[in-house]
């Protein structure tokens, strides 16, 4: 109970501090309108906006939530007002995962605002949203890791963001979310299979076109599995770097 | 009761030995101070109590049970106020006191009602509403004490509570520590300020270097500086030329000329009898316009076991806490 309070206050206090102030409200929805209109408008056809959208959605969730934990950790270590949190009476697994939660639901909304966009060019009758709902939900979580492990990894705001880009815009190319896995160099094929979101797009794929390449449980289980890596070494990093 | 023990504590940072094999202990209802200069190890040491730094070497208790290597244990019932305020600029002061007993898993009722109280007991109400951001440095520092004993803890730790305070608020700052005392609170004190350190604590410790190089109450300390008797004289004229009659009449006593020939000092290792001086002063026709009797202070046995002076490590401190900056950024 008394750690459900603080775990739920922290969450709260995050959302009023960061992800519901106007400028991360505009910026979750710029964001993704700006990658819907780059895509779509150039491809009025709508078998094409269907063929992009698991792409622009897996974007928008990567996005979302990486650049947030530059400030909800790594901001709040440089003033300090971490310490107070890893002063409190929670064990420090709950402590990151209340200070990721509000991340991982920040990259959702993201995902669903291409969704929307979408639904007014096609219809999205025969998607699977069981299916999208579990992918989008995990792609945030292992996006949010992924920048939970940058966050930690750095101690300066401005490191956090370059190297997060460091991560994100090799992305963008290597796990198929625009072009196909099959199309890349061979010799290139083993680095998309060892980034999380090569996994995440193709359970979309799968989900709403059909055409995803390897099997959803697999997918599942990868991200599964970079989560909790991405989470463990983050959290053995706070505890071996941040308690001096 | 003891409500702190350490023993042996160590603090290694890469072979380098910030707090070295200090004991101590901290009864309940008392306030503890730990007084020294800079790099001393004052933080070093309450952030191994608290958990913000691993225990390099030795044990330490709270209540009565050992905790070393697990603070979560323990953390429930600490209060922490470091040496800078970690509250959040973007939230009120009375959403930052909501927010910290939250915390500690306070219920919304009753972590409300206990921020209303501190507020007004820190004499911050009419702050309440504004953001923390928008605080003066002093206020900054009484919201972060009051945020320290939201949750009401056995112990409180305040790491140089009036650093880099201005006069004012300093002085409204020990008030509050010495009504929080009052009302029961056990505090472990750290401070370079030796004034404080005597006004407020119990008992103290002077730590140079990473050692304890004395503890005890205040009285105990004084002891040390007790042995020597001092009465400053201020006369109407020159006492150099009656000094060797004084020093041949009183052979117990040493006569120190001051700054200008008419402001003596009389030192002695027993008690100094005024009336006959005062009556060999006026048969010298030297009237005494003042005379006052020269109180052992603690600076002196800090200054003697230390070999510290004072005012160095006040200077040294004030231009930091100036800067805002500690040893670590
Ligand atoms: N993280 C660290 N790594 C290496 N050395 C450290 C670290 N933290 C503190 N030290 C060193 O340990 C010693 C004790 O530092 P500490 O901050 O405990 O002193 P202090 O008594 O609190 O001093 P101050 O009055 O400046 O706050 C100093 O020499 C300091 O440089
Ligand atoms: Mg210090």
């Amino acid at each position: 109970m008394k750690a459900w309070i603080a775990f739920s206050s922290i969450l709260m206090k995050d959302m009023r501090s960061y992800y519901l102030k106007p400028p991360n409200i505009s910026w979750g929805l710029i964001f993704p309108v700006a990658w819907t209109l780059m895509f779509f408008l150039r491809s009025p056809v709508p078998v094409a906006v269907r063929d992009l959208l698991p792409g622009v959605m897996a974007l928008s969730i990567l996005f979302g939530t990486t650049s947030m934990l530059a400030v909800t950790i790594t901001f709040e270590r440089k003033n300090r007002s971490f310490e107070r949190l890893l002063l409190a009476p929670i064990s420090l697994n709950l402590l990151m995962l209340a200070k990721t939660s509000g991340a991982v639901l920040f990259g959702v909304f993201n995902a669903f605002v291409p969704v929307l966009f979408a639904s007014f060019m096609i219809t999205l009758s025969e998607v699977n949203w069981f299916m999208v709902l579990g992918s989008v939900l995990l792609i945030a979580v292992t996006s949010t890791f992924l920048g939970l492990f940058i966050a930690v990894s750095v101690s300066q705001v401005f490191e956090a963001q370059t190297f997060s880009n460091f991560f994100r815009f090799p992305m963008l190319f290597l796990c198929g979310l625009f072009i196909p896995l099959s199309e890349l160099p061979v010799f290139i094929r083993p680095l998309s299979y060892a980034l999380p979101l090569t996994y995440g797009v193709d359970i979309l794929k799968t989900a709403i076109n059909g055409d995803g390449v390897i099997a959803v449980s697999l997918n599942f289980l990868m991200l599964a599995a970079f989560s909790i890596f991405l989470f463990s070494y983050s959290t053995y990093n706070v505890n071996r770097k941040w308690i001096l | 009761m003891k409500i702190i023990e350490v023993k042996d504590l160590q603090k290694d940072f890469n072979g380098f030995t910030a707090v070295d094999r200090v004991s101590f202990h901290i009864n309940r209802g008392e306030i503890f101070g730990f007084l020294g200069p800079n790099g001393a190890g004052k933080t070093t040491t309450i952030n191994m109590l608290t958990g913000m730094a691993r225990i390099t070497g030795g044990r330490v208790k709270l209540m009565g049970e050992d905790y070393t290597g697990r603070p979560k244990k323990a953390q429930a019932m600490m209060g922490i106020v470091p040496d800078e305020s970690n509250l959040y600029e973007e939230l009120t002061g009375l959403e930052n006191l909501i927010f910290c007993g939250a915390l500690y898993g306070m219920d919304k009722e009753h972590r409300r009602a206990r921020a209303a109280r501190l507020l007004q007991q820190f004499g911050l109400e009419e702050a309440a509403e504004r953001p923390f951001k928008a605080y003066s440095k002093g206020m900054k520092r009484k919201l972060t004490i009051a945020a320290g004993i939201i949750h009401e803890p056995e112990i409180l730790f305040l790491d140089e509570p009036t650093t880099g305070i201005d006069v004012a608020f300093a002085r409204q700052i020990r008030e509050l520590i010495g009504e929080l005392h009052r009302k029961g609170t056990t505090i472990f004190l750290t401070t370079h300020y030796i004034e404080e350190a005597e006004r407020l604590c119990q008992r103290l410790a002077f730590i140079v270097r990473g050692k304890i190089v004395r503890e005890g109450t205040v009285e105990e300390l004084m002891k040390e500086a007790q042995g020597e008797n001092i009465v400053n004289f201020t006369l109407g004229g020159d006492f150099s030329g009656a000094r060797e009659e004084f020093a041949r009449r009183f052979p117990g006593c040493s006569f120190k000329i001051g700054k200008t020939n008419s402001a003596v000092s009389v030192h002695s290792s027993s008690a100094i009898a005024l009336f006959p001086l005062v009556k060999l002063f006026e048969e010298n026709n030297l009237p005494v316009y003042e005379a006052k009797i020269v109180r052992p202070s603690l600076e002196e046995v800090f200054v003697k076991t230390t070999g510290i002076e004072l005012q160095k490590m006040q200077e040294q401190k004030d231009r930091k806490g100036r800067k805002g900056g500690g040893t670590r950024s």
